[in-house]
């Protein structure tokens, strides 16, 4: 799979935030601009983990599990509408 | 009445123990549950490529998990399961449930909620740094990812769930960098008389907490957390006032936070359930009988979801709810059983009595945040503006001050910020909490995808 454009190894079974928290070190920014989030829950409650595939769909990364050659991004892909999650 | 339709949310010990006594009288009950595998919260189970046997998963439960997942199991089509599907929504007898991107209305006679609890926190500055998670998260990472949340943690809060977590970590090769506790050591000992109810529950607590001390983790108890420390992008230590007062920090690169547990209600406020303040956990929880009904008729309550007793008193709860509905689906029961369950409650409850008063909610610690505290993660309202809208516009009373503020209207539905946010309106208005209100539940519980298709299937 690849992270903001960077190939990374993952591990089968592991949720794209396990993936993100290994390679990036953070899930996503806060639409506020006070920062990088990282999930809080990793049971699906916070909401604070969401991130942006390639297409601009939107997925929650803590009940993601990764699938072969997903694009993630933490940040939403230019050329989109900036659609508030 | 013929076949009726019977709705479960839930496949933790409360819902597969409900289905099972519903399934044993003949009945097919519809089991929703958000998650891909059943077993809730405690028996989570890890992907189906995982190999880890029972007993490194779940340790001292793996009994209780193996039986739970095996009653699920053995119910097979006797159920109809729908697995990955949220309950976003009850309206007119109606259960709207999503998969994917399709919802559908599913019409109920009988609906039984065991949706279960996630983290009660208490917000603290710093806490949104990337590192910085909940208890149950830095457990769910352990258990169903194999990882910790960081090389040195700090398990910051109070509750049985800190203690075991922080063994847990220390069982898996990450011995913690410290426990700070917010309860003190005579809360603790007070609850002791109660916790006796369930001599074996208790007995393995003092062995854990034996367990860390042997394993060099420090204990700090009557601490009161100040800061989560680090930049944008992550943690490096906590700032804290230890029992003497004095002001300390530790070095970390992760913290996991919790106190105790909060009760996954808003299913039961979206069907009408009445709510009652509960004192002695410092919660508004929906009322039931002893058997799990709700107040409105065909709506029934089981698990932590309902009260936090655990999920041993889950699996007994869900077992007498689904009595409950059987006896007024016309279906006779037995009487001594149900009496065997209820006296199994009345312990479970005397046990949580005794952990309520042992790990008291730090609720005064709310009206101590700083001003810039971010109280709210999804909508990043700092414990200031929410004071003010207090104040300034005279919100006397958490909803209003959530329509001024925002507060508990992000994308988590004040499930993380709801508590604190009571409180925080309530010392600002200098009343006692319960007369803040009550955070009310919204449909959709949690955010639906954008392209929804509509129940009609057309988008
Ligand atoms: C993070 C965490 C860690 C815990 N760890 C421990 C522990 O180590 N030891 C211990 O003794 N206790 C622990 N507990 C407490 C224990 O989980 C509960 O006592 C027990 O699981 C309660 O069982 P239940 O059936 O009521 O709910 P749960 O086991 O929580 O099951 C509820 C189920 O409902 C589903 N659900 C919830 N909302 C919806 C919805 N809207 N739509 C569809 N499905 C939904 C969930 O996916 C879940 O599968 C923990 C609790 C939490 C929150
Ligand atoms: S980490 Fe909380 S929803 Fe994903």
């Amino acid at each position: 799979m690849t992270i903001d454009g960077a190939c990374v190894e993952v591990l089968e079974g592991d949720t794209v935030l396990t993936a993100l928290m290994m390679h990036r070190g953070f899930a996503g920014h806060s639409p506020f601009g006070d920062g990088r989030r990282a999930g809080f829950c990793m049971m699906g409650a916070c909401q604070d983990c969401w991130v942006w595939t390639g297409e601009g769909d939107r997925l929650r990364a803590c009940s993601s599990p990764i699938q072969d050659g997903m694009d993630i991004r933490t940040e939403a892909p230019k050329g989109l509408w900036p659609i508030p999650g | 009445m013929a076949d009726p339709r019977i709705i479960i949310v839930g496949a933790g010990p409360a819902g597969t123990r409900a289905a099972e006594v519903l399934v044993a009288a003949g009945l097919r009950p519809t089991v929703v549950d958000e998650g891909s595998r059943s077993g809730g919260q405690i028996y989570r189970r890890p992907p189906p490529n995982f190999t880890r046997s029972h007993d490194a998963l779940y340790g001292t439960e793996a009994a209780k998990a193996r039986a739970v997942h095996a009653a699920f199991d053995a119910l097979g089509d006797r159920i109809t399961y729908r697995p990955e599907t949220l309950a976003w929504a009850i309206k007119d007898d109606r259960l709207h449930a999503l998969k994917g991107s399709r919802s559908e209305a599913l019409a109920y006679d009988a609906l039984l909620l065991a949706p279960g609890a996630t983290d009660r926190v208490m917000p603290l500055p710093g806490w949104t740094r990337p590192g910085c998670y909940s208890l149950g998260a830095a457990q769910i990472a352990l258990k169903a990812q194999g990882c910790a949340i960081g090389e040195r943690v700090v398990f910051l809060g109070t509750g049985p769930l800190l203690y075991l977590v922080a063994y847990q970590y220390m069982r898996a090769g990450h011995a913690p960098a410290a426990v700070l506790d917010t309860s003190s050591y005579g809360q603790q000992l007070s609850g002791l008389a109660l916790m006796a109810a369930r001599p074996g529950q208790l007995l393995k607590g003092v062995r854990l907490l034996r367990a860390l001390r042997r394993g060099g983790v420090p204990v700090l108890r009557n601490v009161e957390p100040l800061e989560v420390l680090g930049d944008a992008h992550g943690v490096d230590g906590v700032r804290f006032r230890d029992a003497d007062g004095s002001e300390r920090r530790l070095a970390c690169t992760a913290v996991g936070m919790g106190y105790h547990l909060r009760a996954e209600s808003q299913l039961a406020d979206l069907a009408g359930c009445e709510f009652r303040f509960d004192p002695a956990v410092q919660q508004w929880l929906p009322q039931t009988d002893a058997m799990g009904r709700s107040s409105r008729a065909n709506v029934y309550l089981a698990g932590d979801g309902a009260r936090l007793l655990g999920a041993d008193a889950a699996e007994t709860a869900g077992r007498l709810a689904a009595c409950a509905m059987l006896a007024d689906l016309g279906h006779r029961q037995d009487a001594r059983t149900v009496a065997r369950l209820q006296r199994a409650m009345k312990r479970h409850a005397r046990f949580a009595e005794g952990v309520a008063r042992a790990f008291p909610w730090p609720h005064a610690l709310a009206a101590e945040l700083p001003d810039a505290t971010l109280v709210c993660r999804c909508e990043a309202i700092t414990a200031g503006e929410l004071r003010a809208s207090v104040t300034a516009l005279g919100a006397p009373e958490v909803n209003r001050a959530k329509a001024f503020s925002r507060v508990g209207m992000g994308r988590c539905q004040g499930r993380f910020c709801g508590l604190a946010s009571q409180e925080i309106v309530a010392a600002a208005c200098k009343g006692r909490v319960e007369a803040a209100g009550r955070l009310r539940g919204q449909a959709p519980v949690k955010p639906l995808p954008i392209a929804l298709l509509g129940e009609d299937g057309r988008g």
